[in-house]
């Protein structure tokens, strides 16, 4: 019986030892080597693309904000802003855990296809997209009209920024086949040609429109 | 270019791609587990540890080796999770202590290579915990999937000896010359797309229209590569593989089923090269290739199709899903990861169709075989083989033999324990969690939530839960609050037994086959290397998951498909 314990006490020590090497070698010298090389050849990217404007911070490229007005819906939802072109639904949760920060935080509905409370999120989306941008509701597009997976999709469809060119236009007085310009050039091909979709990056978008309204 | 002439590229280059490697990988990773040589760093280690790499193992010495290692890795980990609190803020960015029972259930999540999550990771978890925890176990958690894989492989190919390796050089290995090495290239892909690496603290970025907004730093890319290599699947954030921190665009997307896909489809050649006979290795292959396709072929349909009242009247199923990545995109990652014990998603998997979360459900159902964990998807594929065997030869009244080892009593008594752990897991736990009185409350999608009022979806919430730990997967039909003392504690108790009672019966079936003498091939000898077995295995599997899991699956997502 002594001698079992013992030898259990003793492989148990052994499965510790190698745990402590291998956390050493995948936990400390692999994350360094690899932030290391990734800090010096691409630096921006690794800290999270953060693009500026007018010398200061407006964001990071890769992740989606919001654009909205100070004044609140009768819910107390904040309105979106017209200037501005708008970002896809996000339902990324509230910062429930930890109150210190305000955090970005990332997530999905997590709605099924059977869900009364989806069916009536499509149905609302569908109304106020379509009374926002003064077009018909079929002509908006699915990306308006579902919560994307992260909750901070950087992008939209082309279908969706055109929906929107001709009210941000009016907005920012400006003539609308300038701002449709402006969304053209904004479309970002398929990766390689054939890989994902076709998307338009809105911080990126907004930025120039920003410039155009200025210039 | 239509979204569905593009998905169906994308999954021709990623099959291209894994073809290309598919040889050169599976020979180099045969050579690591079969060399006389080690290499400096990795004599260092053995010194470090106390171990003699050369001395051979019985399958109980190697299994207490596994066992002893896991139980320090499950320790350590719930350890540092109860530390965070006191630790400094450069290292815990700032958050408190897990709670015991949340830390329980995390620690044995990344042991057991399942990686599922009942925390938000940006939340949570800072990079004490990220990275000396969290991402040490996706590298050991899968070298430890591999080591058992080739002991299995061995009791095959060796004979007259019980002796099945030593555990500590197949661990090292695995993890200095198979998977470290593709994890610094891989990292720094990710890095040149857009995905993270620093180790900044929480800061602020500005936005476009005033005030700022807070983002955490973190070994985003470096934990990702392995994330998805070692088929773990716990993402830095809660968005998972979804977040573009972690996967930037399209390309990366596509890169990363590929690292999810690599080694355990590769894998089959390490197989075949080990037996000597490279064609039996194909016909694995053959079984796994042709599930996984006939998965993501049925999912890719369905999500275009977009069924379900939700998802008609938005026109599309994009509920949960990026705009880069499409809904092709989408639906490879989702049938990848959920056929292998990975359980990263890039779409959220409670807002797919109904078939289509069917088809992620019973992918893990599967036992995740096609292709499967790394070394848990070759030697849970090897057990259907000799349940495949065995049928044939009651089917003919021969003796069955697979790779000139009979498959005797024992040997099928221990096949058939494995394939029963799974199952009792899941349904038993399943069971439970519906009948008693409070877990129900954690369902999101319930009655009153669902169109039909059927609650049929909430049923699949706790199925998946439990079919997604037991199987080690680690994926969620997010809709289910886990983080709760009952799921935490029966969830983690999932995860743990899942993992590894099956290794035992593996590793007896390995020590029991190597004690064998070989049985001479004749002319009525079942050909395991030609096309026709391949098929036999794919209904084998078929059948035996159907049998055991078809009630369940009628209560949960069919119910929820034909209402």
């Amino acid at each position: 019986m002594n001698t079992s314990v013992s030898g259990t006490a003793r492989l148990v020590v052994a499965g510790l030892r190698a745990l402590l090497v291998l956390t050493v070698v995948c936990g400390v010298i692999y994350p360094l080597v690899v932030t290391g090389i990734a800090q010096a050849a691409f630096h921006d990217k690794a800290n999270g693309s953060e693009l500026k404007a007018g010398g200061r911070s407006v964001g990071s490229e890769r992740l989606g904000q919001s654009y909205n007005l100070d004044a609140k819906d009768k819910d107390g939802n904040p309105l979106p802003d017209p200037k501005y072109f708008q970002p896809r639904p996000s339902a990324a949760g509230a910062n429930t855990e930890n109150t210190r920060y305000s955090l970005v935080v990332t997530g999905a509905s997590n709605l099924a296809a059977d869900s009364k409370v989806l069916l009536g999120n499509v149905e609302q989306r569908r109304a106020d997209v379509a009374a926002f941008n003064g077009v018909r509701p079929s002509s908006v597009p699915v990306d308006a009209l579902t919560a994307s997976g992260s909750g901070v999709d950087p992008d939209i469809s082309p279908a969706y920024a055109r929906l929107q060119a001709d009210r941000v236009a009016k907005a920012n007085h400006l003539p609308a086949a300038e701002v449709r310009k402006l969304v053209d050039k904004h479309v970002d091909g398929r990766v390689l040609g054939f890989m994902g979709e076709e998307r338009v990056n809105v911080l990126k978008l907004n930025i120039a429109l920003r410039e155009l309204a200025k210039g | 270019m239509s979204p569905v002439l593009s998905g169906v590229l994308q999954l021709t280059a990623l099959v291209a791609a894994l073809a290309l490697v598919y040889r050169p990988l599976g020979d180099h990773m045969a050579r690591v587990y079969s060399s006389e040589k080690h290499l400096r760093v990795e004599k260092w280690i053995y010194r470090s540890i106390g171990a003699d790499p050369d001395a051979e193992m019985r399958w109980p010495a190697y299994l207490r080796g596994i066992l002893a290692f896991s139980v320090a890795g499950v320790l350590f980990l719930y350890l540092l999770q109860r530390i965070q609190g006191v630790l400094p803020e450069s290292l815990s960015l700032g958050f408190t202590a897990i709670s015991p029972d949340q830390a329980f259930n995390t620690a044995a999540s990344f042991v057991a290579n399942t990686n599922w999550q009942s925390y938000s990771g940006e939340q949570a978890m800072g990079h004490a915990v990220q990275t000396l925890g969290l991402a040490v176990q996706n590298f050991v958690s899968a070298a430890v999937g591999m080591a058992v894989a080739v002991a299995l492989v061995r009791g095959f190919a060796r004979s007259r000896t019980g002796d099945l390796g030593n555990f500590w050089a197949d661990l090292v290995r695995g993890t200095v010359r198979i998977l470290l090495p593709i994890s610094v290239i891989g990292a720094l892909v990710l890095v040149a797309c857009g995905a993270i690496q620093n180790f900044a603290g929480i800061h602020e970025i500005g936005q476009l229209t005033g005030g700022t907004q807070q983002v955490n730093g973190g070994a985003v890319a470096s934990q990702e590569v392995i994330k998805e290599l070692g088929t773990n699947g716990g993402g830095y954030f809660n968005a998972n593989s979804a977040h573009p921190f972690e996967n930037p665009n399209a390309f990366t997307n596509l890169f990363e089923i590929f690292l999810i896909l690599v080694i355990p489809f590769a894998l089959t050649r390490t197989f075949g090269k080990l037996v000597g006979n490279v064609k039996q290795g194909y016909a694995i292959l053959a079984t796994m290739g042709l599930i996984w396709l006939g998965f993501t072929a049925l999912m890719m349909w369905t999500e275009f199709a977009h069924h379900g009242p939700a998802l008609q009247a938005a026109g599309g199923a994009m509920e949960g899903k990026e705009q880069r990545f499409g809904i092709g995109g989408t639906a490879i990652f989702a049938t990848s990861t959920t056929l292998t014990s990975t359980g990263a998603v890039d779409g959220f998997h409670s807002s797919l169709t109904g078939l289509g979360g069917g088809i992620t459900l019973l992918g893990m159902m599967l036992g995740e075989i096609a292709p499967g964990g790394v070394g848990s998807g070759l030697y849970g594929m090897l057990v259907m083989a000799v349940i495949a065997v065995f049928i044939a030869g009651l089917m003919v009244g021969r003796t069955p033999e697979y790779l000139g080892k009979k498959i005797g009593t024992r040997e099928i008594k221990l096949a058939a324990c494995y394939i029963l752990v799974t199952p009792t897991l899941v349904l038993g736990f399943t069971a439970l969690s519906m009948a008693l009185a409070t877990p129900p409350d954690s369902i999101l999608n319930s009655a009153e939530n669902s169109v039909n009022g059927s609650g049929a979806h909430g049923f699949s919430e706790v199925l998946y839960a439990f079919t997604s730990g037991a199987n080690n997967n680690g994926s969620a039909f997010g809709g289910l609050n886990a983080n709760t003392q009952w799921y935490n504690t029966t969830i983690g108790l999932a995860m743990l037994l899942g993992r590894f009672v099956p290794m035992v019966f593996v590793l007896a079936l390995a020590g029991s086959l190597a004690e064998q003498k070989p049985v001479p091939e004749t002319a009525g000898t079942l050909r395991t290397e030609k096309p026709l077995f391949a098929g036999l295995l794919v209904g084998a599997i078929l059948i035996i998951t159907g049998l055991t899991y078809f009630p369940a699956l009628a209560l949960g997502p069919m119910a929820e498909g034909l209402s």
